[in-house]
């Protein structure tokens, strides 16, 4: 039983160290195992050590031979069954007009629910703003909403002044916006950890503002300004935030588990590569939010007039709409469509 | 319940191997290192942002409110992916992210546990993250739940010298084989394993502990065969464990 170990270290150490050899070279990029002639080496190798470490914990022998040989199996098992598991190598443009609108589609029962509770909450925030319209200060966040009618906004905005509050400072108010939507868009993907019940939360009470808001500019005949002011950035900006709601609302149904006979495990580690695709779609089209906010969105007329900004922001919409429907189908997908 | 706690991970090659799992307290020190770290980078960045600001002003200041972001939102995430599960703070503690299947971390799968780290934060300094971590056997936080992570110790760990414990001496016991067989069968392959680990760890012993240890071990292989006394004599307990374990695990 009791093996010879100083013969069995020194017959076997010239094939550990080539597998530590080769393993750092590895994971320090110099190497690869999509190699066929390689990766049949590396698992000749590893295989090797695996039997090695079965027979030292079958000798019962000298247990710091056998941590070391445990974390050269552990090394080398993480590096070899992980071969086929992820992407060959991220690819930015693949990622944007094929992943990206792929895991959306694939994912679209979840974008619908955010949608629709983002509209109930809209319904329900035009009713509240409908039944009193001193509610406005309660339910508007923010203060240049609040302080000012509709009316007093549009007039104050369209002289000279207005269109220049921002001159000097948009390049950092762009980024603020920015920060400032990722940030929220982040939480609502997280808080689907609440089993989506924060991501439900968070949708219906940003519906019940958009609502509230709308039918306060609508009440006061500012239709024209409020859909130059909102469409430029809100466009993107809207349905980046019901992609966030898609994502967060796919985290709740893994945890909660509707129809999915997989475990917990299982089920959170599928959906883990479509939320972090979302969360980067996501992320990219609050950037270019944020810089129509800044840039174009803060210009009314008469210095932009209002069809240009109505214009552009239903441009968008449309274009928005062929990329996520249809950009990187496949042919499959359309024969499963049909 | 967290000292200690492995995770066996069994490979389709029929072995079964162990990764030790770092604890809420090693995880919450590598966590303060790298708050450390981003607060320090603050500091050190202010005055360049203020040049920015003065010199290229308002995308000067717009470039401050984007470093900032950056580095505050993405450091956890750039750091895990480029160092291969490793921030500042974990790789000084020995600590690292990986698969809790022993697999290689996804670069998503980094992406939903610091997605995640908001709910662990919450209410303040990390509570819920740490009591999911200190009840939880595998010690996850819920960002390793979501994501199929664990924090795992890596020890830097060399090859043991076993050469130098049992090649190059002189063992007396090789003149008398028959004897040497009765000892490979009488001892145990618990009691083989003890004197070759005390012999291994003898460098680190302190001479008292390892005189106590070697003459209780010696009294033990003693009694099992019993050499000529021309064989053991003037062979100190040391000596005699080192013969017998020379014995035990050279091929006959």
């Amino acid at each position: 039983m009791i093996i010879d170990l100083a013969k069995f270290v020194e017959k076997e150490r010239p094939y550990w160290d080539e597998f530590e050899r080769e393993l750092n070279r590895v994971s320090e990029g110099i190497t690869s195992l999509q190699d066929l002639k390689y990766s049949r080496r590396m698992l000749n190798l590893f295989q090797r050590t695996c039997a090695d470490l079965g027979r030292i914990g079958a000798a019962n022998a000298e247990p710091e031979l056998k941590t070391y040989l445990e974390a050269l199996v552990a090394r080398g098992y993480a590096e070899i069954h992980s071969v086929g598991a992820g992407a060959p190598g991220f690819r930015f443009w693949h990622w944007l007009l094929g992943t990206f609108p792929q895991t959306f589609r694939r994912h679209l029962w979840a974008f619908h629910a955010s949608w629709v509770l983002t509209v109930v909450g809209a319904v329900v925030g035009a009713v509240l703003m409908g039944a009193d319209p001193e509610s406005r200060e309660v339910l508007f966040p923010f203060s240049h909403l609040t302080e000012q009618t509709p009316s007093e906004r549009v007039a104050r905005e369209e002289k000279k002044e207005g269109s220049r509050e921002l001159e000097g400072y948009k390049a950092r108010f762009s980024t603020g916006l920015m920060a400032n939507n990722i940030k929220v868009s982040i939480n609502a993907v997280a808080l689907g950890l609440t089993y989506g019940l924060g991501t439900v939360v968070l949708l219906f009470y940003n519906g019940v503002i958009l609502g509230a808001v709308v039918l306060d500019y609508i009440r006061d005949g500012q239709l024209v300004f409020l859909l130059g002011w909102l469409l430029p950035h809100g466009s993107i900006e809207i349905p980046a935030i019901l992609l966030a709601g898609q994502g967060g609302i796919l985290i709740g149904r893994a945890l909660i588990g509707w129809r999915n006979r997989d475990g917990l495990r299982t089920r959170m580690r599928k959906i883990a590569p479509d939320i972090a695709t979302l969360v980067g779609g996501i992320a990219i089209m609050l950037v270019w939010a944020g810089i129509i906010e800044a840039f174009f969105s803060q210009y009314h007329a008469p210095v932009l007039p209002y069809w240009v900004k109505i214009t552009f922001g239903l441009s968008e919409i449309v274009f928005l709409y062929w990329f996520l429907t249809w950009c990187g189908r496949t042919k499959s997908d359309e024969e499963g469509g049909a | 319940m967290i000292r200690g706690a492995v995770l066996n991970i069994a490979t389709p090659e029929g072995v079964t191997f162990s990764l030790p799992l770092a604890g809420p307290v090693s995880r919450g020190m590598a966590l303060f290192i790298d708050f450390a770290v981003v607060s320090a980078a603050f500091n050190l960045l202010a005055p360049l942002l203020g040049l920015l600001n003065l010199g290229l002003g308002d995308f000067g200041a717009a470039a401050g409110i984007l470093i900032q972001f950056i580095m505050s939102e993405t450091y956890f995430l750039v750091s895990e992916i480029l160092g291969r599960g490793q921030t500042l703070g974990k790789k000084v503690l020995g600590l690292r992210v990986m698969d809790e299947r022993g697999l290689k971390l996804r670069p998503s799968q980094v992406i939903v546990r610091n997605l995640v780290r908001l709910a662990d934060m919450l209410p303040a300094m990390y509570l819920v993250g740490g009591a999911c971590s200190l009840l939880n056997r595998r010690c996850q936080r819920l960002g390793d739940i979501a994501a199929g992570t664990v924090v795992v110790r890596i020890a830097r760990i060399k090859q043991p010298d076993v050469e130098n414990v049992l090649g190059g001496k002189y063992n007396s016991f090789r003149q008398l084989p028959h004897l040497e067989a009765r000892l490979r069968q009488k001892v145990s392959a618990e009691e083989a394993q003890l004197a070759l680990a005390t012999l291994v760890r003898r460098p680190d012993l302190e001479q008292e502990a390892a005189n106590q240890l070697f003459s209780q071990l010696a009294e033990i292989f003693r009694e099992k065969v019993k050499f000529p006394e021309e064989t053991v004599f003037g062979l100190t307990d040391e000596q005699y464990v080192r013969n017998v374990v020379d014995s035990l695990y050279r091929k006959k």
